[in-house]
């Protein structure tokens, strides 16, 4: 071999070598203007960015993973929950003598013997709030929905407590209710409230705009409410140790959840220990309501354990879910295209215990460039069980209606709609004016539309195959980036070399777990079997709630600042005798299973060996993560295109999804192989709502009437078709990792997407969600 | 769930025998009894276990089929006389349920599903004549997408819900019964009730009744039969609409047809109007629409179901004009 | 006779009202089979009787005296997982892991139902012997499994991988969970 060969040979061999072996800077300040992306962004030869099978996705193929009701405890008993049937009055008389004789029971409660309990803290009216209701639990006569938990059994056996509570016999003196969306309306509405801002605003003169406009659209667009319907119970098993309160939960905000039982029972907030391994599906559902806070008065009544776990109407009964809403949106267009007025106005009916208003009007926020803007949410009050966060709140139907709008002035115009589109992309935010902290929309537009071949779609109602009227349609997806205070992490080195990495966050089938492993051995130079990433326990540090696709963003400067403490105590310890001796925790990083210098491999010492020669069997380390000013400096927002192609039947006016594609830009992505199931996840929720899904809720009964996984109907396997997924990798300089949230985005958009093909398909419009056959007819 | 007493019946004497116990009832696959004895809507004193009492599938010398009433839907299906002979059959249970409740579904317990009207599911917050005679109904005027167009009164607007009795009612099938009577056979068609002013009276059946078998006629016809379910999603739920039918053409025109309608009534529509009109006439599409139509000319809409009727008159058409094939 | 739970003689319970379901979770501790609306509407609760896939939620455990249950537990042989079990974590046919002893179980029932030649809603012609398998058939077989997450390519993919590999292993096992009868 000459020479030059051997050279060249030698040469990438030793590139390669400083590839594996380059240090990863501590992660800065990514966070301030003028401040360094995350140093792991241009990482690209580590975990991070590498398709891992879930780790934890043995156990639960085995049937394993533990659940919140599968945790069974000495002496304990089965609770089962009585629910109203009217929807406001007073119990004015409890017949239970049949209950209490039943076999096996051992506890009828009602407000008449439940302990004396504070309010659970409504969820956002503090810090750790996790409370959906804004009401006492069964301390008084009253009822406030149909449904309200009115008693409960406790017995040996689930079928003994259910049996005693099916002879439970409740009379009520009842009081007038509103139970119509019509009515509430009447009664006068007001400007709903979200994160503390009203959901109103106008910037120039969006009437003038409209007037003058070329062309322009005014539709009034409506959505049904919605269930999360995870398929796990809500389930509980509880036990009071004295004064100290023990939850195995399903829960979302595990530290939140344990504050907030504190609250209630009037105990010190270390007094309550909530954990919750495995989550069986949340999608915003899945925090604190009563069943939980029940089954902790009963056990504290009894002195034994309590296993509560809601049946499925239950579920339906107690969780709040999506609320319905009715929306007009209204563009006026140049003939070029451009926007001179933009409106999205309407009302949502929400409960009178929960301000959450349902927000759809948060895509207008940031979707488009217009010459001028207005929003006004408006909120009508109403007797039900308290609407919740569900996947994208406000965006998953708010792009429903803004969307389909886009559509139809496309057409209006015989303009391409991605073209439409893109013609109105925003330079700035369109509501705060500031800069974009990464914007790519128009590259997940065209990528998407090339992979999907949109430019084979035809005109309205053109293409036919057999019975199946065929068609095409295509929706922005967005969802903003959300990052929560109050993340933290603990890190415990251990003389092995290994690191136990504990964060109060959660695992829902997100892929977590498996994603921050990765992002920490990245960070510390470990191979992955030496990370050991520990979640969901209200004693770990945090409060990271698994809620807006913001845990990734907070576990990631959590971390981020527990690595940095680490490595500042390391070099302490590290003391002169090292090769690390005199260096600065910014010119080291975590290399090869310990620190080394970033300009100098060979300045470098193990963690084994650090913690060995300072006689440490282990290092624990605690870091806080820094206030979520990013938001403030930037327009932080992902985005995506979702493209639909339809069957729609001629004969009976079935649909049927026959493709489907999500093109994302959504920052980096930090494991492609669970973040392809986060957004196809998102978007067969979507498909449900397009289609599908509606919680009927009888407004002369004010009552949920189908409250069953037979009657609410989420898509099948026979619905959902192969989905493509891609994304355009951009980084986004100012998150940790380069990486925004993508738990929620999936199902933004896909409603117009459907309806758009749907269109395309049949030349029929349809403005109501779910899109029903009958609708279609 | 009200405490009962169990009992796994050994032969028919002793089912029967056991079946006047007060409060006794039947138990096959329990796929439909379990599901609404968990709700409280049927609270047995006892339960007699029939399953294996009769699930064999006979092929009689006349050319008739006698199918136990214990057969489960999935044998039921796997049975080749059942596939090739009454392909109608085989399609309206493989459309019905999932795989797992076709394991476990009896062809008796088939007969007596009882509705999905969400009223009548709702044992404390909604008024139900079928559960509580006399009480009202909140489904007319309620959530009534998925109820009756045909057939009702105004006591009750409820539907079955099964796919595998439309068939048989297209097929002309007839139900044993084995009682304190003695046994005795019932027409399909006139095993299931109108609602009238009692919807919780459901079948003919008296207490301590047990469907014993069903019998489907040898059909030449039925070799060319379809069945065809509407719903809301692509499997795995209940029919808005479904049509069963069986057609001989010859020459152009109808020789012979059987129909059958789920869905639309509190019990398997057997569409003898349309019968009756396309016997002898034109296999075309436009005289299967106006068979149709004349079938639903009596059909009363409630708020939400209107649907229903074009969604019918449309499937009925495609449905036979699919059977007529070539020849229409 | 008792019921056998992978391999295992349990006795009925006394009272008849206990589902095989509750038997499985609150009896024996075997969680793995899940409870996600105990009304038949969800599939979380499949196991295979006697090789067959049934709703455990549906089924009164006194009816299953004699009978031969396999839940999840017993798929994997000790640290080897069920190759179905092995694929769905290959192609991420999960996410929550809730839903998922019962796909695999019901993918299992479903395989020895392809074998023996049952047809499906999908099935073109019902005198077949043979089933030809394809997406849309796996797609209807499985439909009686609810997934909310939204795993279902994951899901189908792990089936389809499975059978274009090893389809053996699939009916082995079929016929391993019918000879336990």
């Amino acid at each position: 071999m000459s020479n030059i060969l051997q050279d060249a040979k030698n040469a990438v061999q030793g590139v390669a070598q400083m590839v594996m072996q380059k240090a990863v800077q501590l992660a800065p300040d990514s966070f301030i203007p003028g401040g360094r992306p995350d140093p792991l962004i241009r990482e690209q030869h580590g975990n991070v960015g590498k398709p891992l099978s879930r780790l934890d996705g043995p156990q639960k193929v085995r049937g394993a993973a533990p659940f919140a009701a599968e945790f069974a405890l000495d002496r304990m008993l089965y609770a089962s929950v009585a629910f109203s049937t009217v929807v406001r009055g007073r119990i004015s008389r409890i017949d239970m003598a049949a209950a209490e004789a039943a076999p096996g029971v051992a506890l009828v409660m009602t407000h008449l013997n439940a302990p004396r309990m504070a309010k659970v803290p409504l969820l956002m009216s503090k810090p750790k709030a996790a409370g959906g209701i804004d009401l006492p639990i069964m301390q008084d006569d009253r009822v406030h929905w149909s449904g309200q938990p009115i008693a409960l059994v406790l017995a040996e056996t689930q079928e003994q407590a259910d049996h005693a509570r099916s002879l439970l016999r409740f009379e009520y003196e009842t009081e007038p209710a509103v139970t119509a969306f019509a009515a509430a309306k009447a009664l006068g509405t007001e400007t709903g409230q979200f994160m503390g801002q009203p959901l109103k605003m106008e910037r120039g003169d969006t009437a003038k705009g409209l007037a003058l406009a070329q062309y322009k659209v005014d539709r009034t667009y409506t959505t049904p409410r919605h269930s999360h319907n995870a398929i796990e119970l809500h389930a509980c098993t509880v036990a009071w140790d004295g004064d100290t309160l023990r939850v195995h939960d399903a829960s979302q905000m595990v530290a939140h959840t344990a504050w907030s039982l504190a609250q209630v029972f009037g105990i010190e907030e270390g007094q309550v220990h909530v954990t919750s391994p495995f989550v069986g599906g949340g999608f915003g559902g899945k925090g604190l309501w009563w069943h939980q806070v029940l089954a902790a008065a009963a056990a504290k009544l009894t002195e034994r354990p309590v296993r509560l776990t809601l049946s499925r109407e239950g579920v339906h009964r107690v969780v709040g879910g999506r609320t319905c809403t009715e929306q007009r949106v209204a563009i006026g267009a140049r003939a070029d295209g451009t926007f001179d007025a933009l409106v999205h106005t309407g009302t949502v009916v929400i409960s009178r215990h929960n301000p959450m208003p349902e927000p759809f009007i948060l895509p207008v926020m940031s979707a488009y460039a217009s010459g001028s803007l207005k929003f006004d949410l408006e909120v009508a009050h109403i007797d039900m069980l308290a609407n919740t966060f569900m996947r994208a709140p406000g965006e998953a139907v708010g792009t429903f209606a803004l969307e389909c709008a886009v559509d139809e002035l496309a057409v209006e115009m015989g303009m391409d709609p991605i073209e439409l589109r893109l013609k109105n992309e925003p330079e700035k935010d369109p509501v705060t004016g500031a800069p974009p902290s990464q914007r790519d929309t128009a590259k997940a537009f065209r990528d998407g539309a090339e992979r999907f071949g949109w430019s084979k779609r035809g005109a309205p109602a053109s293409r036919r195959e057999g019975e199946w009227q065929i068609g095409m349609g295509v929706a922005t997806a967005c969802y903003p980036y959300h990052r929560m205070p109050g993340g933290a992490a603990r890190m415990t080195l251990g003389q092995d070399g290994s690191v136990v990495v504990e964060i109060a966050a959660h695992e829902m089938g997100m892929g977590t777990m498996t994603a921050h492993t990765q992002v920490v051995a990245d960070r510390l130079g470990l191979p992955l079997d030496k990370v050991d990433f520990r979640y969901g326990d209200s004693f770990q540090p945090g409060m990271v709630m698994a809620g807006g696709s913001q845990q990734t963003a907070s576990i990631g400067f959590s971390i981020i600042a527990a690595q940095r403490e680490l490595v500042t105590e390391l070099l302490k310890l590290a003391g002169n005798s090292s090769p690390l001796a005199g260096l600065a925790a910014d010119e080291v990083g975590g290399v090869n299973r310990g620190l080394g210098k970033l300009d100098d491999p060979d300045r470098h010492e193990s963690y084994a060996s650090i913690l060995s020669r300072a006689q440490r069997d282990e290092l624990v380390v605690e870091g806080s993560a820094p206030p979520p000013i990013e938001v403030q400096h930037w327009s932080m927002h992902s985005h995506g295109a979702m493209f639909c192609e339809v069957g729609v039947n001629g004969v009976t006016g079935e649909v049927r999804v026959q493709r489907f594609l999500g093109s994302f830009d959504c920052g980096r992505i930090l494991n492609p192989k669970t973040a392809a199931s986060q957004f196809r996840g998102g978007i067969i929720m979507g498909l449900g709502l397009a289609l599908m899904e509606e919680t009927q809720f009888d407004e002369r009964l004010g009552r949920i009437m189908n409250p069953s996984l037979a009657e609410y109907h989420v898509p099948v396997h026979m619905d959902v078709p192969e989905i493509d997924v891609i994304w355009t990798d951009i980084p986004d300089p100012h998150a940790p990792m380069g990486a925004r949230g993508i738990g929620e985005i999936g199902i933004t958009g896909v409603g117009a997407a459907v309806a758009n093909a749907i269109f395309n398909a049949t030349g029929r419009r349809v403005r109501d969600l779910p899109i029903t056959l009958d609708k279609l007819l | 769930m009200t405490p009962f007493s169990y009992a796994h019946a050994t032969d028919l004497a002793q089912a029967l025998d056991l079946a006047t116990a007060p409060g006794a009832k039947f138990l096959g696959g329990g796929t439909n009894l379990v599901d609404l004895m968990r709700e409280t809507i049927e609270r047995p004193a006892a339960l007699i276990d029939v399953t294996g009492l009769s699930d064999g599938i006979e092929e009689r010398e006349d050319g008739s089929l006698l199918i136990g009433a214990g057969v489960k839907n999935s044998a039921l299906v796997a049975h080749r006389a059942v596939r090739t002979r009454y392909p109608v059959l085989a399609r309206a249970v493989l459309a019905g349920a999932s795989a797992q409740i076709r394991n476990m579904a009896t062809v008796g317990g088939n007969l007596l599903q009882r509705t999905r009207c969400t009223y009548f599911y709702d044992t404390e917050g909604s008024r139900c004549n079928k559960r509580e005679p006399g009480q009202g109904c909140d489904a007319i005027g309620g959530f009534n997408r998925i109820h009756a167009i045909l057939g009702a009164s105004h006591a009750c607007v409820a539907t079955h819900p099964s796919d595998m009795c439309v068939a048989l009612a297209a097929l002309d099938a007839t139900v044993h019964i084995s009682g304190a009577g003695g046994e005795r056979s019932v027409a399909i068609t006139d095993f299931h009730r109108l609602p009238g002013d009692r919807p919780d009276i459901e079948t003919v059946l008296e207490p301590g009744d047990l469907i014993t078998a069903i019998t489907l006629p040898a059909q030449r016809l039925a070799a060319n039969s379809a069945y065809r379910k509407v719903r809301d999603r692509a499997s795995y739920a209940f029919a808005l609409v479904s049509v069963a039918a069986a057609l001989e053409v010859s020459d152009g025109r109808v020789r012979d047809v059987r129909l059958a309608l789920g869905g639309v009534a509190h019990k398997p529509w057997r569409a003898t109007q349309a019968e009756g009109l396309l016997r002898g006439g034109p296999a075309t599409p436009g005289a299967f629409r106006a068979a149709a139509d004349a079938e639903l000319a009596d059909a009363r809409p409630l708020g939400e179901n209107g649907f229903k009727i074009e969604l019918a008159a449309r499937t009925i058409t495609a449905v036979l004009a699919d059977l007529a094939g070539a020849d229409a | 006779m008792p019921i056998h739970v992978n391999g295992s003689a349990v006795s009925v319970p006394d009272d008849p009202r206990v589902s095989l379901l509750d038997l499985l979770r609150e009896g024996l501790h075997l969680t793995g089979t899940k409870v996600g609306c105990n009304q038949g509407a969800c599939g979380a609760c499949t196991v295979l009787v006697d090789g067959e896939r049934i709703l455990s939620c549906l089924a009164l455990a006194v009816q299953y005296d004699g009978r031969e249950i396999t839940t999840v537990e017993g798929l994997a042989e000790g640290d080897t997982l069920h190759p179905l079990q092995a694929a769905f974590v290959d192609h991420d046919g999960f996410q929550c892991g809730y839903c998922t002893p019962g796909q695999i179980c019901s993918a299992i029932g479903m395989a020895g139902e392809i074998e023996r030649g049952m047809p499906s809603h999908v099935t073109q012609d019902l005198a077949t012997e043979t089933i030809a398998i394809s997406r849309g058939e796996f797609q209807e077989r499985m439909s009686g499994n609810l997934c909310r997450c939204g795993a279902h390519n994951g899901i189908i993919d792990a089936i389809s991988g499975v059978y274009a590999g090893d389809r053996g292993a699939l009916e082995r096992f079929a016929h391993v969970a019918e000879s336990a009868e």
